[in-house]
């Protein structure tokens, strides 16, 4: 290995070494606000645990059990011994452990969210490219129109319009209920995405029903965030298309689709890559609406269905996962783009 | 006139219909927006209920409309408070920088590290169901843009010459941040303002539909959607359709003229 390539390699460690040093205080900063929700708690959480029939003694043995007599840093020391060894407390309707409950809902999750992350960008880059191309024009227009009408969908609402067209009025869409219809058995579990797990069995019919049910979920999903990916493709396409190389590369005769696709597009996509942060928190955050619509079984609604019953150690099991999540989701884009950009590799 | 003018007007005019929707409604509506009425349960649109009535026999226009005023409040209430603590707190940070800054921009890092309707959710599920609460969180999840804006843009102006100029006239900081700072940041933070106004209304009724926040028989209408998601799949489409449909538009408004807006005071920020 020569000297150069070692130095390059340095500082490649260097920089995920800084990533990773970087996404530290984001993930304590959302440990402490999820402790300083769980304190914000309405009523005696002593009390609730204990039950309606417990006496003051048992209240009071339930306060101690709990560790709440303690001062709120030695509270703060038990809720971090807890988290480490993965305890996020027990569901009181269910009487699992929350953790449990939330790993065996994610890939539910997960699969819808990047479905329609997916589905959205195979959209919106090729919107913003054509709208770049050609400033001024109708599709420039159009695309600016779809995103502004698509920040402002509820995504709700637009999940409940799908249902209603798809399902009810033409009857193309399997009824909006759930992962999988009860008439299948759904595929034996190796990633617990079941499309994946479907092709893994392959069995056909069941990978229609799988991705017919996904379906409108994942469009519902990606209609809210088409606005973001397009219009982020076009500002830095155009940036990219009058910097001085695009002119170069249009000076010595290469061809149109070889200067937009290989040089232009590969270039604009890197300030894309950046906003896909914003756009998972998009994502987290509207699915679990469209997880109520769908009756989606993941993650969401299991917070929800929690929520309905005043059983909060699942909401902050929940807001603690997804917000760790999105944490680790930032570092992962954070690296992808050093890969990318050797250029951000070397800088601050 | 250009295209761009022509939609910030006809987004500007929506605006202002909404606006006097919030403030002239209750006495705009056809009917009592809480009386319930058997007999007239679930019916389509039809001349005497234009937008047809909910499975209470509730007229849906008369609700939409009455909502106005509640979604409005509510997303004001927030960006009003986001917009107070943010410019104050994003000044400070830019002004003095040090210590000031880095508790600060650490602040709007840790929101930002939330995926936000999220947070906005475990604030109001761990801080109690009301509406308050929800202007709370919803103010809580937009803070981190005002903070940012108003820290970059002080930063900015910090050696600018007005501000050399009223520092040798003898003008205490508090004087030169009040005083000759925040007028000049006013401009882009009422662009932010625009842009936010949408997305608040937006979490607000998010929020009430996942059934936080504003209670039952209020009318809302995120709320108002909720209540019509299990009928849409039998056909009862109006009940969830035209509140989810005037939302969109208030929120479509919103962001048409933020754009607009934006395009007139900083055209080089258009994408």
């Amino acid at each position: 290995m020569n000297a150069q390539r070692l130095a390059a390699v340095r500082a490649g460690a260097g920089f995920v070494l800084r990533r990773l040093a970087a996404a530290l205080p984001n993930l304590l900063g959302v440990v402490v606000v999820t402790f300083l929700l769980t304190r914000a708690l309405p009523g005696d959480p002593a009390a609730y645990f204990a039950g309606p029939a417990a006496s003051r003694e048992a209240i009071e043995e339930v306060r101690r059990a709990l560790g709440l007599d303690q001062g709120i840093a030695t509270q703060f020391g038990f809720y971090l011994r807890d988290l480490v060894q993965g305890d996020l407390g027990n569901s009181i309707s269910t009487g699992r452990p929350v953790a449990t409950e939330l790993i065996e809902r994610l890939p539910a999750s997960l699969e819808l969210t990047l479905i329609a992350l997916l589905l959205a960008t195979l959209i919106a880059v090729p919107l913003g490219v054509l709208a770049a191309t050609r400033p001024g024009s109708v599709v420039d227009h159009l695309c600016r129109v779809i995103a502004t009408v698509g920040v402002s969908l509820p995504t709700f609402f637009t999940g409940l319009l799908l249902a209603y067209v798809f399902y009810f009025l033409l009857g193309w869409a399997p009824p909006p209920t759930g992962r999988l219809d009860p008439a299948f058995s759904p595929p034996q579990t190796v990633t617990g995405f079941y499309l994946i797990d479907a092709l893994f069995a392959l069995d056909g019919e069941l990978l229609a029903a799988v991705a017919g049910q996904i379906a409108l979920p994942a469009i519902t999903l990606a209609l809210f965030v088409i606005a973001p990916i397009s219009r982020m493709t076009r500002a830095s396409m155009l940036g990219v298309l009058s910097s001085d190389f695009v002119r170069t590369a249009r000076a010595v005769g290469l061809s149109r689709t070889r200067v937009l696709y290989v040089y232009a597009l590969r270039n604009a996509l890197l300030p894309v890559v950046t906003t896909l942060g914003m756009v998972f928190s998009f994502l987290l955050g509207s699915s679990i609406l469209v997880e109520k619509v769908f009756a989606w079984p993941g993650v969401g609604s299991y917070a929800l269905e929690a929520l309905v019953a005043s059983d909060y150690a699942p909401v902050q099991g929940f807001v603690l996962v997804l917000a760790a999540l999105y944490v680790l989701l930032n570092l992962v884009i954070d690296l992808a783009y050093g890969v990318v950009d050797p250029r951000a590799r070397f800088e601050g | 006139m250009r295209r761009e003018n022509l939609l910030t007007v006809v987004a500007a005019s929506l605006f202002v219909f909404f606006v006097l929707l919030a403030l002239f409604g209750p006495w705009l509506v056809p009917y009592d927006p809480l009386s319930t009425s058997a007999g007239a349960a679930l019916s389509p649109p039809d001349a005497a209920h234009w937008f047809g009535t909910d499975a209470l026999g509730r007229d849906i226009l008369s609700r939409v409309i009455v909502a106005t005023r509640l979604d409005f409040g509510i997303a004001v209430a927030a960006v009003a408070v986001s917009f107070l603590i943010g410019a104050t707190l994003g000044c400070l940070a830019g002004f003095h920088g040090g210590w000031h800054d880095r508790i600060i921009s650490r602040l709007a890092d840790t929101i930002m590290a939330f995926p936000l309707f999220v947070l906005a959710m475990g604030v109001v599920a761990a801080m109690g169901n009301t509406v308050a609460n929800i202007v709370i969180a919803t103010a809580l999840i937009n803070l981190p843009f005002y903070i940012r804006v108003a820290r970059a843009e002080v930063n900015v102006r910090r050696e600018a010459g007005y501000v050399e100029a009223a520092r040798l006239s003898g003008a205490s900081d508090t004087r030169i941040l009040v005083m000759h700072l925040f007028p000049n940041i006013l401009p882009p933070m009422m662009v932010q303002i625009s842009l936010n106004m949408g997305w608040a209304i937006l979490n607000a009724a998010g929020l009430s539909f996942i059934g936080l926040g504003v209670r039952p028989p209020a009318a809302e209408w995120g709320i108002m959607v909720a209540d019509g998601a299990q009928l849409i799949v039998s056909g009862e489409w109006w009940v969830a359709f035209f509140p989810g449909l005037v939302l969109m538009l208030a929120v479509f408004s919103f962001n048409l003229l933020g754009d607009g807006l934006r395009d007139l005071i900083d055209p080089r920020r258009r994408t």
